[in-house]
């Protein structure tokens, strides 16, 4: 490309060029794609609420573009700055956990594996963490490295639980997905088992007991640094940022480290990559593992945040943060940073979804299609690319037609 | 005994067929991990079908037709669901894993808005009580397990498995359904359809998991739709791996599951050889252990029998004609 740039002095078709030359990156055409799929989405969303508001005398018709308008705007349709900055804030510290487990699918598919089994990393970190943080006692200086130690062991906890499909991958070429599910009910029913047997660590002022004490009881909770002055009300701390960082740190990793090139060799070939002389078991059981260790952090995140209390008694549902991983992934394309704004994202339809169900007669589940829906448009986001590609080399003939060919065009032709 | 064997198959009838749904996808070469979604949805156009019969009084003194009705309802519209997968994965190309999660996450999504439309909660109840099992006191004391108390689906999908086992092993159908999941390309090379039969392997598959949903819910949670099943889809789908993609595989998979399952819902109650003495209740293990026990013992017989386990070749991979 810069040969071009070089030979094209005119300052109107060097700026063509460039411009061309971002288009022709596949991380372009990837963005373009994803939001290709979001605005399809989004439309047939909104079909769906006019076809609702036809067929149902209880909404009318004007709802449903006013309906759309409260999806779109996330939580600044909250009414009144004072819910804004909290609904805001709260949109910003649930996106942590969502980016975590979203992390941990990305970097599982990107090593050729299927992680399904982030609900029960997700809740064995939750269990390590909780425990950790209410049962060592501290003062005020102790807190921090008590809130530290707890992230760590839930994190620990999460990559064991993200080793046995590792293992039974790597050793028994067990497929991973129905190991993962068989792991997901075991760990559901262990955190249960252990809380069951452990009462100390249960809230039960109020009467109630479905779930823990929140870790201010024994004065942990993550640094909020005066976030929550600025969204008051909200949940909101350095979670957020401390997940942004991680996501950054795993595409440094994935990107130019050797062991990154090492784990995503193996997802590309591992039999390839073992005649290269690269330990394909071990590779697979540390994607795993580190896959296990985010998704354990983005509970660990969640949990002690303080505000949040952990719904112990889980044995027969799994966290839906878990699942929602796999759709925040998908989106970004399993590139790390691509994960930050779609988790983001994927929150700030989740608050519109809310909101939509306080001023309309729908209800939240309608913010749950719109990201289903664009979730099966991703699908064949690959189809999409193909098609901007195409587009791309019409325009680039068209192109070669009035101006002299130059070889570099023939190259792009390709 | 005979307490266990009902509550057993209360388990294993809805994972079986649906772990065959898994199969007729599978081995036409589509991965349909949108079982769960399937099952959601088919459920609740079940249960909808219900809420209405009973809501206009439509077979109310004739529950069984309504049953057949309803589950027949069900697999329609797990087809037509399942359409959206076959579309996206045939017709487009799309990665199927990606298309079925898309499903999974639908199905729920889809479900709960109109059920909380129709319903202003997010369950939808059925107005009176179902009264689907069949009674037989009459009948010998050699037949009464298998006779009295039963669900008339459970004679229906055993009936289906082994009909449908045969279609795909015996008949040219199956053969040529199965090649399409071997090797596409070779398929075509001698006339068949490949489009053609990984649709109808799909719909087969929406069919049945819609169908099987419907009678999850009826049997265990008196046909109130959820817009959940409890992870009963991604269950079947392990089922389905560990008969190794075949039915007879299956049908021992979901028994031993559905029994050691049964065990963990009913030990406190668990009265074996009929002598008053409560076993397993005795031994003072909690409710967790019980329900982890199903899930280790398959992951146990797995490690033990891995390497024979050997998916349809072309599973997952999109039929391009031009490619070789």
């Amino acid at each position: 490309m810069k040969k071009r740039l070089g030979s094209s002095l005119t300052s109107e078709k060097g700026k063509d060029s460039w411009l061309l030359s971002i288009y022709k990156k596949d991380g372009t055409k990837a963005v373009i794609s994803s939001l290709l799929c979001i605005i399809s989405g989004i439309l047939v969303g909104w079909l769906v609420l006019v076809i609702l508001a036809l067929t149902s005398e209880k909404i009318p018709l004007y709802d449903s573009f006013r309906g759309l308008g409260i999806i779109l705007a996330g939580p600044f349709a909250s009414g009144g700055s004072r819910n804004i900055a909290f609904v805001f804030g709260d949109m910003l510290f649930e996106a942590a956990p969502l980016l975590m487990t979203g992390l941990s699918v990305a970097i599982a598919f990107k090593t050729g594996l299927f992680n399904i089994g982030a609900p029960g990393q997700y809740l064995m970190g939750a269990m390590g963490s909780v425990i950790v943080a209410l049962s060592i006692p501290t003062t005020p200086q102790t807190a921090f490295w008590v809130w530290l130690l707890a992230l760590l062991v839930g994190m620990i906890c999460g990559m064991i639980w993200g080793l046995i499909p590792g293992f039974f991958k790597a050793f028994l070429n067990v497929n991973e997905v129905i190991v993962c599910i068989m792991t997901n009910w075991i760990a559901a029913n262990i955190v249960s088992w252990v809380f069951a047997n452990h009462k100390q660590f249960i809230n039960t002022a109020g009467g109630k007991t479905a779930y823990t004490l929140p870790t201010t009881a024994n004065g942990v909770s993550t640094p909020r640094l005066g976030l929550d002055k600025l969204f008051p009300g909200s949940n909101i701390d350095i979670g957020i940022f401390i997940a942004i960082v991680i996501a950054a740190g795993i595409f440094v990793l994935m990107n130019k480290t050797t062991l990154g090139y090492e784990l995503k060799a193996c997802g590309y070939n591992r039999n390839a990559a073992k005649y290269a002389g690269m330990n394909e078991k071990r590779n697979i059981m540390l994607s795993m593992a580190i896959a296990g260790g985010l998704a354990a952090i983005g509970a660990s995140l969640y949990y002690l945040n303080g505000g949040a209390e952990l719904a112990w008694n889980t044995y027969g549902r799994l966290p839906d943060t878990g699942f929602n991983g796999i759709p925040v992934a998908l989106l970004a394309s399993n590139n790390p940073l691509g994960v930050i704004f779609s988790s983001v994202f994927l929150r700030f339809i989740d608050k519109g979804g809310y909101n939509l169900a306080g001023f309309t007669a729908y209800n939240e589940y309608v913010s749950d299609l719109i990201i289903a829906v664009i979730i099966y448009f991703a699908s064949f986001s690959q189809l999409i690319k193909e098609m901007l590609s195409r587009r791309r080399a019409v325009k680039a003939i068209e192109k070669t037609d009035t101006k002299d060919k130059s070889e570099d065009e023939e190259e792009e032709n390709k | 005994m005979t307490f266990l064997i009902q509550q057993t198959l209360i388990y294993t009838i809805p994972l079986m067929i649906v772990a065959l749904a898994g199969v007729f996808a599978e081995r036409s070469g589509i991965i349909n991990i949108a079982l769960d979604g399937m099952m959601i949805f088919g459920s609740f156009m079940g249960a909808l079908s219900v809420h209405f019969m009973q809501n206009n009084n439509i077979l109310i003194d004739k529950p069984q037709v309504m049953f057949i009705i309803a589950m027949a309802i069900a697999a329609i519209f797990g087809a037509l669901f399942s359409l959206l997968l076959s579309f996206s994965a045939i017709n487009l190309k799309a990665d199927q894993t990606i298309g079925g999660t898309a499903l999974n996450m639908l199905a729920p999504a889809a479900t709960l808005l109109i059920v909380k439309i129709v319903s202003m909660q997010d369950r939808l109840a059925m107005p009176k009580p179902l009264n689907f099992v069949v009674f037989n006191p009459d009948i010998g004391n050699a037949f009464k397990p298998f006779f009295d108390k039963m669900f008339i689906s459970t004679y229906i999908v055993i009936a289906l498995f082994i009909i449908l086992s045969i279609l795909l092993y015996k008949t040219k159908y199956g053969l040529r359904l199965r090649a399409c999941g071997e090797h596409p390309q070779a398929a075509d090379s001698v006339g068949i359809n490949v489009y053609k039969m990984r649709y109808l392997g799909t719909t087969i598959s929406g069919a049945l998991a819609g169908m099987g949903g419907y009678i999850y819910i009826a049997t265990t949670a008196s046909g109130t739709a959820e817009g959940t099943v409890a992870g009963m889809g991604f269950l079947a789908l392990a089922i389905m791996i560990f008969g190794n993609w075949k039915p007879i595989g299956i049908a021992l998979g979901s028994l031993l599951f559905g029994l050691l399952k049964c065990i963990g819902a009913t030990y406190a109650s668990l009265d074996i050889n009929g002598d008053g003495v409560f076993f397993l209740k005795d031994l003072g293990l909690p409710i967790y252990f019980y329900n982890i026990i199903p899930y280790v013992v398959v992951l146990l017989i797995l490690a033990f029998a891995s390497g024979k386990s050997r998916a349809p070749k072309a599973e997952g991979i999109p039929y391009d004609k031009g490619q070789r």
